[in-house]
């Protein structure tokens, strides 16, 4: 591989700083004094402590997955601390927020006082785990749309987070789910009733601050019958030498004729080009097309982690409903990924079309692993699934797992796979018209990746070309 | 058209270069003067195609001897992107495709790019889409050319007609144009045929590597090379390329090399 391809991959970490915010943290440990601790501490009903405890007894008999193409130490979950909040204070407007915490977010290219208003995105922040604020609301709540944190979802709407909750993704549901489901603190609620189309699209930014501070978020939106929601998730996280770990769940409910957009930018901390440190990125995301001729699209544009392992999924209950899942994963230096989707049809003439885009760069692992299942009664099911693989430089590997499983003989399942190598002809086609190598690799993988990106909203689509450029270019020698 | 007097763009003496150790030109001489049209012809595996590229700076060779001046500057030190911003031009005899980036970003981006080496203006989408759809009339393409993918799916003869719209809307001082009429049917050929002819002019050079003379009957040369085992072995005018034609490539290998015939 030239020495420009190598040069053009290498690029430092941008968000790499801590805010200096005193922090109230947990003493490190898991058991159940610390999840009544974190009960306590958010002030949470009886049923949710019982919900928590119930997760972490499920998850005590549990052992963590094996089977992802991914490596790493066994975690020491007794060396996390499950709690960290910035020290309480009551804001009333933009004006009261920790100008530190401010000056972060500006530094993320997020300033919310100005970034939310001008883009029109309700832009409900997490820092650390406790939500500090939280715009638009008075707007979306006009229309009768909740949008709020977890914590106060729990305390203002208690019957829609109960009914929900869990519904989707159940406390035993996986290893890392049913640790999240234990000791989640916070994360962002969403609800749109029937027949409202949310007027906005709805962003919320997320990062984690405290060294050695698991994060667990949980994220809950339900739409009603014929509601529908654009939902942004943006996520960044500042270098530690230490790896940390995220254990997120997001959980979608989508009731008849009702659509939800899931799209989430992922950038967090990759360790250094020579692995040391970066996130552990253990989520959970999966979507319940409840309801006939219901609608959930998710697409991800995964670039951070030292380790990504997700799949967000749908399940096609509803009659005619449809499950889409668009995804661009980027690796480079030692990242692995082992990332994809599933989609379950249960419904009858359910659909789902799956576009996959694997990058890989340097030492890095990226593995599609993907599960297409239609059950007896989905007669009419169709699937089209699209696993892409472009491997830049010859050190780094690209896998697919599609795993398909059909039981119903009127089902129309396809799959296509490629692998491609960006490669010198390339690059030299290019150079040969003048293009330098830096426009030549970016136009590449831009073009490899379009499918995808034109899912994105328009925002986000620009930022994430902008930030697959920022991982893959650099000094050209 | 040759004029003695005219500048020499391109002069080669004894270039030699290797891929993966293997020695494929072995000491090529070759001089190119502003308003000339060259034939290099020869059988493959002759180091045509390889001459084009190490020309152009593809990173598989390796150069190991001789020398290469461009405008009288040494052509080999450049990289790649700026031997094109200089004014060099291959055309492709396999045109690479870029999957998922429009045809029309991909020109504009090469054109603007060389606009700002010149210090001209750069164009905006619009503005381009007129050039480009100017040009294209020149080679009878179909519009839609500009929204496909680059080269992506293009037939032999899309692809080769895609290259020599680049070369008209770059405007090179010298086009090397390797193995354009392979794969032509024979209203394409004649197509790209006046195309090349119509955007040669006395301020640039065109060079084609070919091994039929049927292009030749289309554009006609001033100077035919015969390549044979990593060198110019005969230099002639374009009824070279006919005996060739007529008797092959074997009858060369008894007569004696021409010197200098073209320099």
């Amino acid at each position: 591989m030239s020495a420009a391809i190598e040069s053009l991959i290498n690029r430092p970490y941008e968000h790499g700083f801590v805010t200096d915010i005193e922090s109230e943290v947990a003493p490190r440990g898991l058991n159940e004094d610390i999840i009544r601790l974190i009960s306590a501490k958010k002030g949470e009903p009886e049923w949710l402590l019982e919900f928590r405890l119930a997760a972490y007894r499920q998850w005590l008999t549990m052992q963590a997955p094996q089977w992802a193409n991914v490596q790493y130490p066994p975690i020491d979950f007794q060396a996390i601390s499950y709690y960290s909040a910035p020290k309480p204070k009551k804001l009333k407007s933009i004006d009261e927020v920790d100008p530190e915490l401010l000056r972060t977010f500006e530094k993320l290219g997020v300033p919310i006082n100005e970034r939310a208003a001008l883009a029109g995105v309700a832009v409900d922040v997490i820092f650390d785990s406790v939500s500090v604020a939280t715009t638009y609301k008075q707007k979306l709540a006009e229309v009768g749309i909740i949008f709020c944190s977890m914590s106060e979802a729990v305390r203002d709407h208690p019957d829609l987070v109960r009914r929900y909750l869990g519904s989707v993704v159940p406390v035993g549901d996986n290893y890392y789910a049913a640790l999240n489901s234990a000791v989640f603190t916070d994360g962002s609620f969403c609800f749109i009733p029937k027949g409202v189309k949310c007027p906005m699209e709805l962003s919320t930014y997320f990062r984690i601050n405290t060294e050695q501070s698991g994060q667990f978020e949980r994220t809950l939106i339900v739409a009603e019958e014929g509601a529908s929601v654009s939902y942004l998730e943006g996520c960044t996280a500042p270098k530690f030498d230490t790896n940390q770990l995220h254990a997120a769940v997001v959980e979608l409910v989508a009731l008849d004729h009702a659509y939800i957009k899931y799209s989430t930018v992922q950038n967090w901390y990759a360790g250094d080009e020579n692995g040391v440190g970066g996130i552990y990125n253990f989520v959970t995301k999966r979507g319940m097309c409840k309801g006939a001729h219901s609608h959930i699209s998710w697409t991800q544009v995964e670039t951070g982690s030292a380790i990504t392992w997700k799949y967000p999924s749908c399940i096609l209950q509803g009659d005619d409903s449809v499950g889409e899942f668009y995804s661009v994963a980027l690796t480079n230096h030692l990242q692995q990924a082992d990332t994809g989707t599933k989609m379950v049809h249960i419904g009858r003439n359910t659909r789902s079309t799956i576009i996959s885009k694997g990058i890989s760069a340097g030492r890095s692992s990226n593995s599609y692993r993907g599960l297409v299942r239609i059950t007896p009664k989905a007669d009419g099911a169709r699937n089209y699934s699209q696993c892409d693989s472009m491997l830049i430089g010859d050190r780094c590997s690209a896998s697919t797992f599609p795993y398909i499983r059909v039981h119903n003989r009127s089902a129309r399942v396809e799959h296509e796979a490629t692998t491609s190598k960006i490669g010198e002809d390339q690059l030299f086609y290019l150079a040969q018209r003048g293009i330098g190598a830096e426009d030549a690799v970016s136009m590449i993988i831009n073009g490899f990746c379009k499918d995808v990106f034109q899912q994105l909203p328009m925002e986000f689509a620009v930022e994430a070309t902008k930030l697959l450029g920022l991982k893959l270019e650099g000094s050209v020698g | 058209m040759i004029n003695p007097n005219a500048k020499t763009l391109l002069e080669v003496r004894g270039l030699r270069a290797t891929v993966n150790g293997v020695e494929i030109l072995k000491g090529v001489d070759l001089a190119v003067r502003a308003g000339e049209i060259h034939a290099i012809m020869g059988l493959n595996g002759s180091g045509k195609s390889t001459l084009s590229k190490v020309l152009a700076g593809h990173p598989a060779y390796e150069v190991t001897g001789g020398s290469a001046l461009f405008e009288g500057r040494d052509l080999l030190g450049l990289e790649p992107e700026a031997r094109a911003r200089a004014g060099l031009f291959l055309g492709f005899q396999y045109p690479v495709e870029v999957p998922g980036v429009a045809n029309s970003q991909f020109l504009r981006l090469a054109y603007n790019t060389l606009q700002k080496e010149r210090g001209a203006d750069e164009l905006d989408p619009l503005e381009f889409d007129d050039l480009a759809r100017a040009k294209m009339k020149l080679l009878d393409m179909n519009p839609d050319f500009l929204e496909r993918s680059v080269n992506e799916g293009f037939s032999g003869g899309e692809k080769k007609r895609n290259e020599i719209l680049q070369m008209a809307l770059l405007d090179p001082k010298l086009a090397i144009l390797d193995e354009t009429d392979s794969g032509l049917d024979i209203d394409a050929l004649r197509i790209v045929a006046g195309g090349i002819t119509r955007l040669a002019t006395c301020d640039n050079a065109t060079v084609l590597v070919t091994h039929y003379q049927r292009l030749l009957n289309y554009v006609v040369p001033d100077y035919v090379h015969v390549m044979q085992a990593g060198r110019i072995v005969t230099t002639g005018g374009k009824e070279l390329a006919l005996e060739l034609e007529a008797r092959g490539y074997d009858w060369i290998n008894a007569a004696p090399p021409a010197i200098g015939a073209a320099a």
